[in-house]
């Protein structure tokens, strides 16, 4: 018989066995808090958000590792996630400190310098999720805790040093299609976060919860309600099922204190589903950062029909413009358009637009507003078959772009000669069930004629406005970029498992190394005892897989890409 | 007459147990996860699939009607079904995880072991994609098979429901089958874990 002693035993071990997201390892003696100054000036040794800093321009101030010695870049150590799919979050370092997220929700913190796992945090997710994107894109810093998104929609908070959970705060429901994969943005005491599940009819909002309590501080709609601006532009209860998600961390203008969040497409995808211009969908929009009230907008293009969802936020740059210098906002768009915004404290301008890609829906763009029109033949409509170009993964999909004052370049991860054959269909909406509103099986990717390449790295000019320099790849190019003042252009981002540095100025391939898997994570460099590292997760996935999955459909090829994820640390080596 | 396992019919066994792991548990911390993961087997509306379960339409104008032989049609596509228990007729709807798809192929179109989980050539699998865990809810009519549009996985439902293309692990749970009082009936419950496997 067993006595109450032994069950008693038995149930605490099957209890700790039990507990969501499960810390184990040393710890971390000496942790420098983060602030909002060191937030806004971050240290160059360091790497503190998603992006490096809140303007968004991916780019490492250290240059040590140069186009004149980053042949003798090779890897320093590396250490297994042990998760498959796709791994996309950046290497975020603290003073030797490194944390990253991986798919299904784990964090690790490790020894920036020797790789030693200082703890490691595992969420147990629900058995019943649906991960239609698994993926996490990283963590947020402030203070002396981490804060990261989950996929069954919780935001939580861990300390720094042990990984302990500190607070757990439940977001929205995932079994209505709501979870979050972008990294958390920090911005005075303040830790903001948008929705996923725009494939599901969500209706999509960034919030905002107080960095010690985990409270609400904030929450806006990107689909206004009744009453509010806008809401008129959606008919009947559309509104409700709309999307407009926020897939990617927004940016941030501390002397404006704004923050600005590019927002996804509609649900359903045909437009004639919910007529009208279906405002904050496929635009980008500022919100205050304390109060998430809306304080500027510009709608990229309206009644979204291509699933083209523009959801990463526009790089805060200054460019001369007619004899002065403007605030602006740069979006190379999924729409496969290359945007230029004036922001101010009350407004977002249009400047100019123009194609990075192949594009033939846009018949015409306003000189002054950037308003399209369309090419009705190929917009997507309810029973109505369409090919149209780019795909619907876009000239860009979520993969950040970079931007090196060195250069004065941004940089695009850019896929061109893709186009896309949809076929509209009436769907009931149902909660947690894809609300697509298209014929599933009758998607099909199309290469333009001729086509002898797809994937491309392009320069452009912020001065100019004009393309500098392109290197094409062969297959799609899903590669982050990051930029470094060594004058250097690092991303993977193709299926050959290469990670490569080309010459910022001129495009010239100058380096590669052959990971383990595909690279769709994103490149960051640090700083350790006055030595400079290249870091990056090698994790094949989500995207990145479908589109070779529907370019093999297409060719009639069967590409094998390894699943599984390595974090890769470089250095350089003599 | 048939009984299930986890019907209401053995509820007292099921809540014998239960009290005594409350008692036991309530005492420890942690014991409101463990509640978590004991949520599946003490409510009814999220059992999974037993024995002598019938089946009724999951979605669409004839949702919760249940299902006969003649309303699957003959060669797919496929229909999204719920179990039903027939005594206390609760339908196991309060999980996703409970989804079955069933579809209807001439017996002799059919693997053999697919053949021997069949009941007149109708075959049950659960509509959950075991990569990562969204609905397979597609089908390929001319080639007969079941996609999952999140990644494209794609199952031969005339094999096992064995992996053909795309980032699938392996098969789809099974569910054997058998015809009785003229209804799509449950022989078991599922073979193969349901759903995606956490790494």
């Amino acid at each position: 018989m067993i006595s109450a002693k032994t069950l008693l035993a038995f149930a605490a071990v099957v209890c700790i066995g039990l507990m969501p997201g499960v810390s184990a390892a040393q710890g971390i003696a000496n942790y420098s808090p983060v602030t909002d100054q060191r937030l806004q000036k971050p240290e160059p040794h360091n790497w503190l958000m998603y992006r490096g800093t809140y303007d968004g321009w991916g780019y490492s101030p250290l240059d040590k590792i140069s186009a004149a010695n980053v042949k003798k870049l090779a890897p320093v150590w590396s250490l297994s996630t042990g998760v498959i799919e796709g791994h996309q979050a950046p290497p975020i370092v603290n003073d030797g400190v490194m944390f990253i997220t991986t798919p299904q929700n784990q964090v690790f913190a490790l020894d920036a310098k020797i790789g030693d796992l200082m703890w490691r945090h595992k969420r147990e997710l629900p058995d019943d999720i649906i991960l239609s994107h698994p993926t996490n894109r990283g963590v947020g810093l402030y203070d002396d805790k981490v804060y990261f998104g989950t996929l069954d929609c919780h935001l939580v908070a861990l300390d720094a040093k042990t990984g302990q959970v500190i607070w757990d705060k439940t977001v929205d429901d995932y079994k209505k299609g709501y979870y979050i994969t972008l990294a958390p943005l920090v911005a005075r005491g303040k830790i903001i976060v948008g929705m996923s599940g725009g494939e599901y009819g969500i209706r999509g909002y960034i919030a905002a919860f107080d960095a010690k309590t985990g409270e609400e501080v904030w929450k806006t709609y990107t689909i206004p309600g009744p009453g509010e601006p806008g809401h008129e532009t959606w008919p009947g209860d559309t509104w409700k099922t709309g999307a407009v998600s926020v897939w990617i961390t927004g940016h941030y203008d501390p002397q404006f204190n704004l923050t600005y969040w590019g927002t996804g497409n509609t649900a359903p995808w045909p437009g004639d589903a919910h007529p009208g211009d279906n405002l904050y969908a496929t635009s980008v929009i500022a919100l205050d950062a304390d109060t998430g009230k809306l304080k500027g907008y510009h709608q990229y293009h309206w009644n979204d029909s291509w699933d083209w969802d523009e959801v990463s936020a526009p790089i805060l740059i200054d460019v001369p413009r007619d004899g002065r210098t403007i605030k602006a906002l740069v979006h190379p768009a999924r729409s496969g358009y290359l945007w230029l915004l004036e922001r101010t404290a009350e407004a977002i301008k249009f400047v100019e637009g123009k194609p990075y890609v192949k594009q033939d829906v846009f018949a015409s763009i306003d000189p002054t507003t950037g308003r399209p029109t369309y090419d009705e033949d190929r917009k997507v409509g309810l029973n109505k078959a369409v090919t149209f170009c780019p795909s619907l993964w876009g000239g860009k999909d979520w993969t950040p772009a970079a931007y090196s004052p060195q250069t004065g370049y941004l940089y695009i991860p850019a896929n061109e000669n893709l186009c896309s054959y949809l076929v509209g269909k009436e769907t009931p909406y149902e909660p947690g069930k894809l609300f697509l509103g298209i014929d599933r099986t009758a998607t099909k990717l199309l290469m333009a004629e001729g086509a002898k390449h797809i994937g491309e790295l392009q320069a452009w000019d912020m001065k100019t406005f004009q393309k500098v320099w392109t290197h094409q790849f062969k297959w799609m190019n899903w590669g982050p970029v990051l930029t470094t003042a060594g004058g250097l252009v690092f991303l993977g981002g193709t299926n050959d498992r290469y990670f490569r540095a080309f010459d910022a100025k001129t495009g010239t391939p100058l380096w590669e190394y052959r990971t383990n898997s595909g690279i769709t994570a994103v490149p960051t460099s640090y700083a350790v005892d006055g030595v400079q590292y290249i870091a990056v997760q090698s994790g094949w996935g989500v995207d990145a897989q479908k589109m070779q999955a529907r370019l093999d459909t297409l060719l009639g090829t069967s590409t094998i890409v390894p699943q599984g994820g390595v974090l890769w640390v470089f250095a350089l080596r003599d | 007459m048939e009984h299930k396992d986890n019907s209401d019919a053995g509820f007292p066994r099921c809540f014998a147990r239960r009290t005594v792991l409350q008692v036991v548990l309530g005492l420890v911390p942690g014991w409101p996860l463990l509640k978590g993961a004991m949520a599946q087997e003490s409510v009814p509306h999220q059992i999974r699939p037993q024995a002598g379960d019938r089946f009724v339409f999951a979605t669409g104008e004839r949702k919760g009607n249940l299902i006969a032989p003649a309303d699957l049609p003959s060669g797919g596509p496929p229909v999204t079904a719920y179990p039903m228990d027939p005594h206390s007729r609760i339908v196991g709807d309060g999980s996703r995880l409970n989804q079955v798809l069933l579809i209807h192929f001439e017996p002799e179109a059919l693997a053999e072991d697919t053949r021997v989980r069949a009941a007149a050539g109708i075959v049950a699998y659960s509509a959950i994609c075991t990569h990562a865990g969204c609905d397979v809810a597609d089908w390929k009519d001319q080639a007969k098979t079941l996609i999952c549009f999140c990644h494209y996985a794609e199952f031969d439902p005339k094999d096992g429901a064995r992996v053909l293309d795309g980032p699938a692990p392996r098969r789809l749970a099974a569910l054997p089958l058998k015809v009785a009082d003229g209804f799509v009936t449950a022989a078991g419950g599922f073979i193969g874990r349901v759903g995606f496997q956490p790494g």
